[in-house]
């Protein structure tokens, strides 16, 4: 959940991901799960494709004209009694979170899970101004609880089972009693605990899945009553809200609220969906008499410069991508080393962070197509994957020895006696080809995702000639 | 204070675009409001809600108070709160108005919240509350853990499109929406769906048809 200072290293991380067998039995449970139950809840519209259509048009056209929608949702939040923030940055954005909750007077907020927040490390910043910022969706507090990071968009915690969570609660929130371990037992410790906070904590912090121009409603979907707890019930409600998350027309929801649920958790809908617009005052007041948006930039600017890149904006965050991904469904999503993760974050987060910052992201993938087919707003992720590569081959390995590792591969396959030569060294333990399998540097990334075959004790051009003078090609 | 954030956001956006980005029209191909559907929605709105772990409860328009009292004595609740001004009177039940509304103490103290709704939608077994009159303040159907809803055959409409139409005026007018399917669920632990976590763990609908 917190930037790093080093670029990221997929490979490496994967490496190191693929070796959990715990991490990989439950992963691959889940994503078989979900894939089986995304598959009948999409087949049972029959204007699925033409909804994908319509929804992916939407968002194009959204960010075709996104200044006037922004302009739009501004004006429409502030008529209805919100106020509009704007940040540049994630520094800016939680310097105007902690500005309002410490005007609130409050030393605790309330949070709905929230990627952008996440994104931004808005906890740790709040944190810092002594704020404690308390996660209220299950799964997020159970990666506060143990310190973790998220491994999947909509069930952060996917990659822990029922045993290990039963462990971590009785070690905090549930301290001193003994818990089962049933899903129905681990959960009620999760709602005694966060009850009493709902109650009394004056200040709460959401994302947005969607923020309509027109109307300036900001709409959060979710399953567990958390969402509905935070932008109901405390005094003073602050939305983060990505710029890429406004849609036009308050009509545009009938598309996304069909596409969201049924890929997301396979549902025909998901539990609780909550709508607001500014603030509720008029007799009786409804919710929060306060209310903040926060339009967020921290780099969705430069992904919207690429014209290829930026239909990474478009996406919901339904996390389908995932759980069709053949690399995400063994990885896990801690691998990839953002809130982000799977095949929407291969292209999302080089782009956010600047592909300097996670040049080998855009490798991790097969381009076997699984994503773009279940993408609801029909985001081309393997043609931007491809785009992303050429520049970074353009744009960061330039003059880097990737490049003259692999000039000296070329030419060394290029010429039969120099490939000769090469083996014979390899087989010897030295020369050029020597070390594929991870010792060249500047070559790791690409050889550690790839097994060369064993560099053989005898060549078959060694074994031609040898049988050719008449030897049974034996040993050698 | 954030003045010079907005021009600074706006301009890198119309940077980002260029001068004169292609925008696609929309083209709406899907099944629109008022448009037929091959399946009857009070039929379908039953079995959705029932496959979300809720219950459905079928009745005359002169049988819900029985049932409601009924369903009220079987699940033990003896004080329910009530939007103002709805009429229903649930033998042995005592009905609290929301009026002057509750804290979210008292709502807490209490075993259960009966309402009705704006709209309902068949495909997706959503009841849609709109803020108002018989849908309450949204913390009276929030943090009771009982929620009786009454559902008229006739606010059903088949799917998603035709509800946002329906609420679009309380939308422009400011009311909260709230779209509520089934029970409070998750689904965080090894995806194992448990009803109930934050709202209330549990739903009876009452269907009255005329």
């Amino acid at each position: 959940m917190s930037a790093r200072a080093k670029p990221h290293d997929f490979p490496e991380a994967a490496r190191r991901a693929l070796g959990d067998t715990q991490l990989r039995r439950n992963l691959g449970k889940a994503t078989t799960t979900i894939r089986t139950k995304r598959a009948a809840a999409v087949a049972e519209l029959e204007d699925w494709e033409a909804l994908r259509a319509a929804g992916s048009q939407i968002k194009a056209r959204t960010m075709a004209t996104l200044p006037e929608q922004l302009e739009r949702l501004e004006a429409s939040v502030t008529r209805a009694g919100g106020t509009v923030h704007w940040a540049r940055d994630g520094a800016e954005a939680n310097a105007i979170v902690a500005g309002i909750a410490k005007a609130s007077g409050a030393d605790e907020v309330i949070k709905v899970k929230s990627l952008a927040t996440d994104e931004i490390d808005l906890n740790e910043a709040l944190e810092r101004e002594g704020i404690h910022a308390i996660e209220t969706d299950l799964a997020e507090l159970i990666n506060q609880l143990a310190g973790d990071w998220s491994s999947h968009i909509l069930v952060p915690a996917i990659h822990r089972n029922r045993a290990e969570i039963r462990r971590l609660f009785e070690r905090t929130i549930a301290q001193g009693r003994a818990l089962s371990d049933e899903p129905e037992a681990l959960t009620e410790a999760a709602r005694l605990h966060l009850r009493e906070k709902f109650l009394t904590v004056p200040v709460a912090v959401s994302g947005a899945n969607f923020g309509v121009a027109e109307t300036g409603t900001i709409a959060v979907f979710e399953s567990e009553g958390n969402g509905r707890m935070c932008t109901t019930l405390p005094r003073v409600l602050v939305t983060v809200m990505g710029i890429e998350k406004v849609v036009p027309e308050w009509r545009d929801l009938e598309v996304f609220a069909q596409l969201l649920p049924r890929s997301s958790t396979a549902e025909r809908m998901n539990p609780y969906t909550s709508f607001w617009t500014g603030v509720k005052s008029s007799h009786p007041p409804d919710g929060p008499q306060e209310f903040h948006l926060v339009l967020l930039d921290n780099g969705r600017t430069d992904v919207l410069s690429d014209e290829v890149g930026r239909q990474a904006l478009h996406c919901i965050r339904c996390s389908a991508c995932l759980n069709v991904c053949p690399v995400y469904s063994r990885t896990g999503g801690q691998a990839y080393g953002s809130i982000y993760p799977g095949p929407i974050g291969a292209i999302l987060t080089p782009q956010l962070r600047g592909l300097d910052q996670a040049p080998s992201l855009p490798w991790a993938s097969s381009l076997c197509g699984a994503c773009y087919e279940a993408c609801p707003v029909k985001i081309d992720i393997p043609s931007v994957l491809v785009h992303l590569r050429g520049r970074v081959v353009r744009e960061v390995a330039k003059g880097r020895s990737e490049k003259a590792v692999m000039g000296t591969v070329a030419r060394v396959f290029g010429s039969r006696r120099r490939y000769e030569t090469a083996q014979k060294l390899a087989r010897l333990g030295r020369g050029p080809l020597n070390g594929l399998g991870g010792g060249v540097p500047g070559l790791g990334a690409w050889a550690q995702a790839r097994d060369l075959p064993e560099i053989p004790a005898q060549s078959f051009r060694d074994w031609w000639r040898h049988r050719e003078r008449g030897g049974t090609g034996e040993g050698g | 204070v954030s003045a010079g954030a907005r021009d600074v956001v706006l301009r890198r956006v119309r940077d980002a675009l260029g001068p004169a980005p292609a925008a696609p029209d929309v083209e709406r191909a899907y099944r629109q409001a008022g448009e037929p559907v091959a399946f009857d929605p009070v039929e379908r709105f039953c079995e959705v809600v029932a496959d979300y772990d809720a219950t459905v409860h079928r009745v005359r328009d002169d049988g819900l108070e029985e049932a409601l009292a009924r369903v009220c004595r079987e699940r033990g609740a003896a004080r329910l709160v009530t939007p103002v001004g709805l009429q229903w009177r649930v033998d042995g039940v005592e009905l609290v108005g929301d009026d002057p509304p509750l804290s979210p103490r008292d709502l807490d103290a209490l075993d259960g919240v009966l309402t009705g709704c704006a709209v309902a939608i068949a495909q997706t077994g959503t009841i849609v509350l709109d803020g108002a009159g018989i849908s309450g303040r949204r913390a009276i159907t929030l943090v009771p853990d009982l929620h009786l809803c009454v559902v008229r055959a006739g606010q059903i409409v088949p799917a998603v499109p035709d509800a946002v139409a329906t609420v679009a005026p309380a939308v422009a007018e400011g009311q909260p929406i709230t779209f509520i399917s089934g029970p409070s669920a998750t689904a965080d632990i090894e995806l194992n769906r448990v009803q109930g976590v934050h709202g209330p763990r549990t739903l009876d609908v009452f269907l009255v048809e005329a």
